[in-house]
């Protein structure tokens, strides 16, 4: 199969690299190599280019720049953010903290981590959209929480937080409030304001950037531990010499993201719309996960009755097609998707899910060219399998149903 | 992750199916995962398994396994057809990946289920 056949539909996953991010990236491997923290021409350099790059950021998040912190991605921001936290909390008697059940693994393992060193645990509910109201954060919040942890947006499902609503209630009580945007950034407007959060955590890999680095805005005056220590860089609060061409292709990366994102997500939204109406159309059985409106433009996620998703996702990809799924099989853990279970999906209806996201290259051929191939595919897998789920699970939703 | 020829009895499976008034049957669930696993056979003499059909919910390993259990135990003597292990299905697809190795117990447990019912009819 060659490149130019294969369909990409995995970019919550990781998207490729923008050759212009590329291109920006390059003089700072070998040309301009300084380690900023020196004082000759070289690391001045090395500096003016990072301090640009800060400046970059935090526009783009509506931040200042010395309240960017660069990381080496999503998964670090996250960890940060909680345990850096959790820390500062600690030392004036807090240890109490609250996420929801649908984050990612890089939230709800720190706050695993912190649980089982004595802190305090609360998981919010979600409703069967995974969204979390802001009511519930108010009925748990403490004197002595040392931090909320709520997405932006879900990986899996897409669904968006009404996080300007939730973030009213944490200010009220003086909590310190992160969200996880790795989804959002690039797709929908993120910014600190508006959404009013005190910490954010994005990943370029996730917008078309290079692998292992993103950032960790944390807003002027919260208190915060580091992570990593061992050095004075980021204003000593993240150690390590700086990943200065990484640091570049995010920024650059950002800035093509910002210029590009009213024309790219009007367009992929429509792409999603065909997509998730087609498949209504051409298979039966199936549901609509994540929540009508209030979700990412590039997300689709359903499950099949009657099928794996894993085996699904192999058969797709001897089409050329890459998507992903919550299924149990699917994961190395063996554990159906903790986010669809949380939304009170049953752990057999889980079984059949599957998940398409769309990027910015995606065509209307690819998207019909899936719906030629999924339901050869599915009927074969039905004629396999000698159980049937329950059919309640499986209806068109109303919203759905009206616009058809 | 998979090997070729996992992928061919995938993508290929033989002895898809279910075998009418079959003379056992072998229903098997992995508690691990939430797959299922239907074996029907049919005994000729009281003594070799004469046909054998198979249907499976699951993973791409799970449904590989299905398949080439069904053709490991065509025409085997029942105590034969007992032993198969589950490593002797997976290294008969030429190994599976170390997460999926659970996959192939489904399969010989359905195929045992399905020589027990047999037996129990007496
Ligand atoms: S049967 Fe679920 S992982 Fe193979």
């Amino acid at each position: 199969m060659s490149d130019q056949d294969s369909i990409y539909l995995d970019h919550a996953a990781t998207t490729p690299c923008d050759p212009r991010v590329v291109d920006a990236m390059n003089p700072y491997f070998t040309e301009v190599f300084g380690n900023p923290s020196t004082m000759y021409e070289g690391g001045r350099k090395a500096k003016q280019a990072l301090e640009g790059a800060r400046e970059t950021i935090a526009n783009a998040i509506g931040a200042k720049p010395e309240e960017i912190i660069f990381t080496s991605g999503g998964t670090e921001s996250d960890n940060h953010a909680i345990i850096g936290l959790a820390e500062a909390g600690k030392m004036k008697g807090k240890k109490h903290i609250v996420t929801t059940p649908i984050e990612h693994h890089a939230v709800l393992e720190p706050a695993e981590y912190l649980k089982a060193r004595g802190f305090e645990l609360t998981i919010l509910p979600v409703d069967e959209h995974g969204i979390v109201h802001p009511e519930e954060v108010k009925k748990v919040l403490r004197d002595d929480t040392a931090v909320v942890s709520i997405m932006h947006s879900n990986n899996e499902v897409g669904t968006i937080q009404p996080l300007s609503e939730i973030s009213k209630v944490t200010k009220e009580a003086g909590v310190p409030l992160h969200t996880d945007a790795v989804q959002s950034f690039g797709s929908v407007p993120v910014n600190v304001d508006d959404l009013g959060c005190d910490l954010l955590s994005i990943s370029s890999h996730k917008f078309y950037g290079p692998k292992g680095v993103g950032a960790l805005y944390v807003r002027k005056g919260t208190r915060i531990r580091p992570l990593i220590r061992g050095g004075a860089q980021e204003r000593n609060r993240r150690a390590s010499t700086e990943n200065i061409s990484g640091i570049i292709g995010l920024a650059k990366a950002a800035e093509i993201a910002l210029a590009e994102m009213e024309v790219t997500s009007a367009r992929i939204t429509k792409l999603r719309d065909r997509l998730v109406n087609g498949l209504f159309n051409v298979l039966t059985d199936i549901r609509h996960n994540g929540h009508p409106t209030e979700r990412l433009p590039n997300n689709v996620n359903i499950c099949v009755r009657g099928v794996e998703g894993e085996a699904m996702l192999l058969f797709l990809d001897m089409k050329g097609i890459s998507a992903s799924s919550g299924s149990a099989c699917s994961s190395g853990s063996l554990e159906p998707s903790h986010v669809l279970r949380a939304m009170g999906i049953p752990q057999e209806v889980a079984h059949g899910s599957l998940r398409f996201t769309l990027g910015k290259k995606t065509t209307e051929e690819q998207i019909d060219k899936v719906l030629a191939e999924i339901p050869a595919i599915v009927d074969r897998l039905r004629q396999m399998t000698p159980y049937q789920q329950p059919p309640e699970h499986y209806k068109m939703p109303e919203w759905l149903a009206a616009k058809a | 992750m998979y090997s070729d020829k996992v992928l061919d009895h995938f993508a290929n499976p033989r002895n898809v199916g279910v075998i009418e008034d079959a003379d056992g049957m072998g229903e098997v669930g992995n508690p691990t995962c939430g797959d299922l696993m239907k074996i029907t056979i049919n005994v000729a003499d009281d003594k070799t398994i004469s046909d054998i059909k198979f249907q499976t919910l699951g993973c791409g390993a799970a449904i590989a396994t299905s398949s080439v259990v069904t053709e490991m135990a065509m025409g085997l003597e029942l105590d034969d057809a007992l032993a198969i292990t589950k490593q002797q299905i997976a290294d008969e697809l030429g190994g599976l990946p170390p997460e999926k190795l659970h996959c192939s117990v489904l399969a010989a447990d359905g195929l045992a289920d399905a020589i027990k019912d047999y037996r129990s009819k007496g």
